[in-house]
């Protein structure tokens, strides 16, 4: 378990560098410097400027720069905001990104499980039907479409909630339901795929000679073996919110990191893409390294095996 | 109940299985009783109907499944009529079932002590403690070595053998009246068997309960029950007592199955097998389902369904060469060889004692 | 318990031994035969919700690139003067569709406030550059679908080939593409495809197509993959070997067959995906650029004006979430129609 582990994290070093290179490359491709937007300024002042970012040392030179960098949690300055640091503009907007995900993970895994449930347990009759519709409507509806949706007929025209903004919980309310459909469709179907097959499985049959009510079957033996395989949905749920975050923010103007983002897509701020992308991407190694590791705890099939390959 | 010795009384039982095809119908006709404290064998190839019928005792059809016919009386009432509710309550304390492969029976996830206290928590309102406590004694009766060590494992940490001997200590935990085993040796080694039957005998001894023990297998048959009845294609096509079915079959198709039977004193070494395939279902044939794969067939199979003719008070078989009118035909000769057997098995000395209880 | 066998009617001649060339056939098999094919297709027909997607799947396809066949308006052609006019269809008389709008709650007829004759009539409306609305829908269709095919088609050649090359070599560059396909999906597809279209921006369809083909692949790889390490141990394909057949003609003769309903699965869920993506990028502003159109593009002009003409965006956004809908629908029932153990 141990040498898995180190091996693991060797590789989640190794992918966050190749991302950390191919995005380094791929923006210095690009047009554009921090001083497209001000073409009144004199030549000393642009050459002071590009020596601010380090713009004005070779290519290569940049990139180990860039990289050392990293290690010690620099992660260069914004070209929109000149004064700022990506690591901070990140730290600064972590906090709503992060409340709205996890409010938005927590609703959506809930209902996914119940209505999944519901699918698997009264399968082919008409609560299966409905279940499985809303679960698919929650993959089929784009979350902008969602959010759209939701800020206009809930916020504006029936204004239970507030439209936009940040300052309190109810500002929460929209674009966490907005931002839960899609892990609420992921989780339903997961647990109505899995549960079918575990229902149908020989354990079930003996729970059932036991006597046990459809109830007690579910609750103690069918949602505990279909709840297990499900932290394999932590890394696909993670980059769905990513993804619908970096919308839903910016339509209720959340100051969030995916709000932020978009931003910077618009204006070519290089250095925040580069350091949001970074960012993305070790959270989402880490939640699947850690995946792997809840894994290798709660399933007893796989506990003290040893390798969780 | 026709005969106060019968726990279980099945008369005429019918079941079709809706499928895409059309209806298939997988039980037609069957009837048998079970005796108290007696181990009856139902004994047929799969596709037969054999675990189809034990599921109807337990009310565990398949949803496509439907019970067209027939009766099955259970202390007095018939369980088919008895509502999802009730079979709950009979489920594991009156009738307990063990079933084939002990490697996926059990919930991997959960541990064994709290999945044998299960059933004495539901049936006996026991709380947790209590359970448990009762759960390690059972552990002990199965013959687990250090229960209380182990008791609170998890299934994979236990070999097929120790796992079927939890199963089994499931089934039997609230001292059910009716144990149905099928096929509780087919996925095991055959060393592990003879333990595991071994095991079973002994606690049917101890906890005095009445077993239906499904099997393609005769050679497990012979130690283990007290009377058999032989299906073919979703019928009981002989019955009687174990060594009426081995020493002087009568239906071809039970001369079929011991003559495919390896045996110590099998000689020459040629063992045959029995031709064909078992005939579909969907358009059961009229007359005699084996009329098809049997040397023996006569007309008449083709055209009327043999009815079940008496060979003795506990020995029956539904086949047209049983009619006073129908030639004599000549058995294969291990059939003969067994049926001398049992001739001198029925001579008053010396006096074998047969495994029929009374 | 036992039948009364006396009351027997016996006829003569019955208990003659039965002629076995005549009597029942011992191998006789009564269920209809299916072949793999006919069975699959069967059972996708008799799902109702897959058939139904199917038919209209079929039905968006003919209308996003026959339909301009029929309905010739030019998608990028403006008119300012008729600029957002709400839906009309001639003969209609229900509000939302007769030209109508509420403007300070009165009802007002827009067409005639535009100036327009009698004849001019938009069936979905016009946007804010006064081009029609339902020739805008039908192209953006089509370069939604467009992009989305061809970038599942990227990605059904890549992530096919990879997946058999990596299960069928085994070993160490198995490892090694095991790593590959690892690394590339732990980072978030989104941000691959965020950066890829901004570092070839102006490059229009060509870079979503790209971007997209370069993520979705590692999923059909692995499938391959898993596939492919299972059947390659099965006894046709050592017979096949051991007969001296060449790998290619392995892979493409007795591989590609067995793996086509993993294929065919994994596709009927790139493919909406694919279009989610294409949408996504577009909506947030990298994706396709004017005057081109697709759908999420014009999700993204309509939601300005959503709050006075809600149809902008609903009409677009339906056609969006039908074509999901359909894809994902077609894809499960395709899924049970293939598995044979969900057989009834």
């Amino acid at each position: 378990m141990r040498k898995y582990l180190l091996k693991r994290i060797f590789y989640l070093f190794l992918t966050l560098f190749i991302v950390a290179t191919v995005t380094f490359f791929l923006m210095k491709l690009m047009p554009g410097t921090p001083l497209q937007n001000e073409a009144k300024l004199t030549a000393s002042e642009k050459a002071s400027i590009l020596a601010q970012y380090g713009l004005d040392k070779p290519v290569w030179l940049q990139y180990f720069i860039y990289i050392g960098g990293i290690f010690k949690g620099s992660l260069g300055l914004s070209f929109q905001f000149s004064d700022q640091a990506v690591s901070y503009l990140i730290g600064s907007r972590m906090g709503p990104s992060m409340q709205l995900g996890g409010q938005a993970l927590l609703v959506g895994v809930v209902l996914g499980i119940i209505l999944g449930a519901i699918g698997a347990i009264r399968k082919d009759t008409w609560a299966d039907r409905v279940a499985t519709i809303l679960s698919i409507l929650g993959i089929a509806v784009p979350s902008f479409v969602l959010a759209i949706l939701l800020q206009y007929y809930l916020g504006l025209k029936l204004g239970l909630f507030p439209v936009a903004g940040w300052s309190g919980f109810s500002y929460t309310i929209l674009p966490t339901l907005a931002l839960a459909a899609s892990p609420l469709a992921e989780t339903a179907r997961f647990i109505r795929t899995d549960m079918v097959d575990v229902l149908s499985s020989d354990y079930i049959e003996l729970a059932k000679a036991k006597g046990l009510s459809k109830f007690g079957i579910v609750y103690h033996h069918a949602l505990r073996n279909s709840l297990i395989p499900m932290v394999t949905l932590i890394g696909p749920l993670a980059a769905a919110l990513m993804t619908g975050s970096m919308v839903v923010e910016n339509i209720f103007s959340v100051p969030g990191i995916g709000e932020q983002f978009v931003k910077s897509i618009l204006v070519n701020d290089y250095p925040t893409i580069m350091g949001v992308t970074i960012f993305y991407s070790a959270l989402l190694c880490l939640l699947l390294l850690l995946t792997d590791i809840i894994y290798g705890i709660i399933d007893p099939r796989i506990r003290l095996s040893g390798n969780g390959d | 109940m026709e005969n106060p010795e019968n726990v279980i009384e099945v008369r005429n039982l019918e079941i079709d299985f809706h499928t895409y095809a059309g209806e298939v119908k997988a039980i037609r006709d069957v009837s048998f009783d079970l005796r108290k404290g007696e181990t009856l064998a139902i004994v047929g190839e799969s596709g037969s109907g054999k675990s189809v019928t034990t599921r109807s005792l337990m009310g565990l059809l398949a949803p496509n499944a439907e019970i067209k016919k027939g009766s099955i009386m259970f202390h007095g009432e018939d369980i088919i009529k008895k509502s999802e509710k009730d079979m709950q309550h009979i489920r594991g304390k009156d009738i307990a079932m063990i079933f084939q492969d002990p490697m996926t029976s059990l919930d991997p996830t959960m541990r064994i002590g709290m999945q044998i206290a299960e059933p004495l928590m539901k049936h006996k309102g026991l709380k947790k403690k209590e359970a448990i406590a009762q759960a390690l004694e059972m552990l002990k009766l199965v013959g687990i070595t250090n229960p209380e060590g182990r008791i609170n494992d998890y299934p994979y940490q236990f070999s097929g053998g120790m796992r079927q001997r939890i199963v089994i200590a499931i089934a039997l935990v609230c001292y059910p009246e009716v144990l149905i085993a099928d096929e509780p040796t087919t996925a095991l080694d055959v060393t592990i068997q003879a333990q595991i039957l071994d095991l079973m005998k002994d606690l049917q001894n101890r906890i005095d309960t009445s077993i239906i023990f499904i099997t393609h297998d005769l050679g497990v048959v012979a130690g283990m029950a007290d009377r058999v009845a032989v299906m073919y294609a979703g019928k009981i096509v002989e019955y009687g007592t174990v060594d009426e079915i081995f020493f002087n079959p009568q239906h071809p198709y039970t001369w079929g199955l011991l003559n495919s039977m390896p045996t110590l004193d099998t000689e020459g070494g040629s063992l045959s097998a029995i031709p064909g395939t078992p005939p579909d279902l969907l358009d059961p044939p009229v007359g005699d389902a084996f009329a098809a794969r049997s040397d023996y067939a006569m007309k008449i199979d083709t055209e009327k369904q043999p009815p079940f003719f008496k060979v003795s008070d506990t020995h029956y078989a539904a086949t047209w060469l049983l009619h006073p009118d129908a030639p004599k035909v000549t058995p294969p000769a291990e059939i003969i060889r067994r049926q001398k057997k049992f001739a001198e098995m029925q001579r008053p000395e010396p006096p074998i004692k047969t495994a029929t209880k009374e | 318990m036992a039948d009364n066998p006396e009351n027997i009617e016996i006829k003569p001649g019955d208990f003659a031994p039965l002629d076995k060339q005549a009597g029942p056939d011992k191998e006789k098999i009564a269920a209809p035969s299916l072949t793999f094919g006919q069975d699959v297709w069967r059972r996708l027909k008799s799902n109702k919700t897959a058939f139904t997607s199917f038919i209209v799947l079929v039905l968006l396809f003919l209308m996003a690139f026959g339909g301009q066949a029929l309905y010739h308006h030019d998608p990028n052609a403006q008119s300012p003067k008729y600029a957002n006019l709400p839906p009309k269809i001639p003969g209609v008389n229900i509000h939302g569709l007769n030209g109508h709008i509420n403007q300070s709650g009165k009802d007002v007829d827009a067409y005639a406030q535009a100036g327009a004759s009698s004849k001019v009539h938009y069936v979905l409306g016009t946007d804010y550059l006064g081009r029609d609305l339902f020739a805008r829908i039908m192209y953006g269709t089509r370069i939604s679908l467009e992009i989305a095919l061809i970038a599942t088609l990227i990605d059904l050649t890549i992530g096919v080939g990879f997946g058999i090359l990596s299960g069928w070599k085994g070993g160490r560059v198995d490892l090694f593409m095991q790593r590959i396909i690892e690394i590339l999906s732990s980072v978030p597809s989104l941000v691959v495809m965020v950066l890829m279209a901004t570092a070839f921006q102006k490059t229009g369809m060509a870079s979503i197509i790209a971007a997209l083909a370069l993520i979705n692949w590692t999923t059909m790889a692995r499938l391959t993959r898993a596939q492919t390490l299972q059947l390659k141990n099965q006894d046709f394909i050592l017979a096949a070997r051991t007969l001296g057949e060449s790998a290619p003609k392995i892979a493409w003769k007795h591989l590609l067959p067995n793996l086509s309903s993993v294929i065919i699965i994994q596709t009927m869920f790139t493919i909406p995906n694919a279009i989610f993506f294409e949408a996504f990028l577009s909506y947030i502003g990298i994706g396709i650029s004017s005057p081109q159109a697709s759908l999420g593009t014009l999700i993204s002009d309509g939601q300005k004006n959503f709050q006075f003409l809600p149809y902008q965006m609903w009409y677009p956004a339906i056609v969006l979430i039908i074509l999901m809908l359909a894809f994902n629908l077609l894809g499960d029932g395709m899924r049970d129609a293939f598995d044979p153990k969900s057989k009834r």
